[in-house]
């Protein structure tokens, strides 16, 4: 077995050879799946425990805070402690709720994140699904979260929780529309929706660098966007404790809101993945010109931490986002994507389209 | 037709400009930890000091001599809105001209009635009473929030009048 931390290709193809050697075609299938399916359930638990901490703290220095510091060294412990808690609480269900769809919500909600990880790629050669629709894969999975953002309002028999969850499908469901056009605007440039593709079209500069403007205005709109459709802030309406309590969790306690918890951060992790895959080449390293010297350099960084560090550049800034700006009203959110960020988005796309028609990008 | 969108694009740009300002903000406090006000406070009991407006509790003005200025004079006790401090006063004879004269014998203070108003030390003629800057004041036992604060055998400054 050859492991190369700069291309995983080699150690992809032979962990599976060697599976199919000692096992029948079918189980090694199955085993495959198996453990890709179990090494993400560690990552998004190492992620969500690791995000939540991250947040309480970039919010307590936004605003002149410590943040959690009492369990363990600077609070490390504190998410584990909370989730142990979570854990010991009594799952409670409402006396006229929908049980059945009450409890499938939680779910759908987890799987809406899990399926559209497997299409993030990480490095090269590790990449679960590397369909030629990735992006639109990605966009199609990652709306199924709204049905269970929905279900969840709706089974809990509560009228808090179904304003809340019409609230959030509403601003789902709209700024859906403009982070499917920002990435499209740079499809324009790739000329295709496979996510490797559009990675190895970066690997003499990242699009946000090539594209001229339009790029750049296009980034803006998808991280705006995209903020909204993970209903985080200053778009986190489905969650306003003045006039709707907790929206459309309401309801959950114990394991299952920690469901609803874990799906928001591990939505954050794919919306930052998908951001750096499509505007700052995903692992390829930073080149800069001629500068062979520094090329070598960053290309000595393994792509993996490439990967990871631009993820946790874009989700510092989307953190930055959430506890600088004040929260908007569900009038002014829907004014903001119909009469502000759709018609940019298609002048955008235009603008691309001219920007690539006359090859004016890099 | 063409003002419209010229006002369409400036308000985009303005919206986008002060939001900026706000991230410059909160970068500025990101990037400073300097500007934390949180005090983490059983840890940092010995270095905390409080400042120098708090009002913890009244205390009444001891030198070293074991000498205080309250002549006894009760206008902290008229001017306290909720009968926090009573004083009990007893005579004495002056050393000096020998004629009796009014002396504490009893400071008492009822920090559980005290709302931390500032009236008494307003009133205070000498300046013998002030406002500490404790604050750590739970007790198990709620007698133990009346006080005397003359210590025991303090005697009044010399010079100090009404």
């Amino acid at each position: 077995m050859n492991f190369n931390i700069y291309d995983f290709t080699d150690f992809v193809t032979s962990v599976s050879n060697w599976l199919n050697e000692i096992l029948s075609p079918e189980l090694a299938v199955i085993t495959g799946m198996a453990i890709i399916g179990i090494i993400f359930l560690l990552f998004i638990a190492l992620l969500g425990l690791s995000l939540v901490y991250i947040e309480r703290k970039v919010c307590a220095f936004f605003q002149q805070r410590l943040g959690p510091m009492r369990v363990g060294f600077w609070g490390t412990a504190q998410t584990i402690a909370d989730i142990i808690k979570l854990i010991f609480k009594e799952p409670l269900v409402t006396k006229n709720a929908d049980k059945f769809l009450f409890n499938l919500a939680a779910f759908i909600v987890m799987i809406a994140p899990l399926l559209a990880i497997a299409a993030v790629p990480f490095a090269k050669g590790l990449h679960v699904l590397d369909f030629d629709i990735g992006i639109f894969y990605v966009t199609a999975v990652s709306s199924i979260g709204v049905t269970g953002i929905l279900l969840a309002g709706w089974s809990s028999n509560n009228k808090y929780s179904l304003i809340g969850a019409m609230r959030s499908g509403a601003q789902i469901v709209s700024y859906e529309l403009s982070v499917g056009l920002s990435l499209l605007t740079i499809i324009i440039l790739t000329g295709s929706l496979q996510l490797s593709e559009i990675v190895n079209s970066q690997s003499d500069g990242w699009w946000i660098f090539k594209g001229n403007i339009p790029a750049v205005i296009a980034f803006i709109i998808f991280i705006i966007a995209s903020t909204a459709e993970s209903n985080r802030g200053p778009f986190d309406l489905a969650e306003a404790e003045s006039e709707i309590t907790a929206g459309f969790h309401t309801e959950y306690s114990g394991i299952k809101f920690a469901f609803f918890f874990l799906s928001e951060y591990v939505n954050l992790f794919i919306i930052a993945a998908i951001g750096t895959t499509v505007f700052f080449g995903g692992w390829m390293p930073l080149h800069l010109g001629n500068l062979t010297f520094f090329n070598n350099i960053m290309d000595f960084i393994p792509p993996l931490i490439w990967f990871f560090m631009k993820v946790a550049a874009l989700l510092f800034l989307i953190m930055w986002f959430k506890w600088t700006f004040p929260r908007l009203r569900i009038d002014q959110m829907l004014t903001l994507e119909w009469k502000y960020l759709l018609p940019l988005n298609l002048m955008n796309l235009m603008l691309m389209s001219i920007v690539s028609l006359n090859g004016w990008h890099f | 037709m063409i003002k419209s969108i010229i006002k369409y694009f400036s308000e985009i740009f303005r919206g986008v400009k002060s939001l900026l300002t706000g991230m410059k903000i909160t970068g500025y406090y990101f990037t400073h930890p300097k500007e934390i006000i949180t005090q983490q406070y059983p840890e940092n009991r010995e270095t905390l000091k409080m400042f120098d407006r708090f009002r913890g509790e009244v205390v009444l003005i001891h030198d070293e001599n074991n000498e205080h200025k309250c002549t006894g004079c009760s206008a902290c006790e008229i001017a306290c809105p909720n009968g926090t401090i009573e004083i009990i006063s007893d005579k004495a004879i002056d050393p000096e001209t020998g004629k009796p004269k009014k002396v504490i014998d009893k400071f008492v203070y009822h920090l559980s009635m005290c709302t931390f108003c500032n009236l008494c030390i307003i009133a205070c003629p000498t300046d013998a009473i002030k406002m500490a800057q404790t604050f750590e004041h739970s007790v198990f036992d709620r007698t133990k929030l009346t006080k005397v604060l003359n210590k025991p055998g303090s005697k009044i400054m010399a010079g100090i009048k009404e």
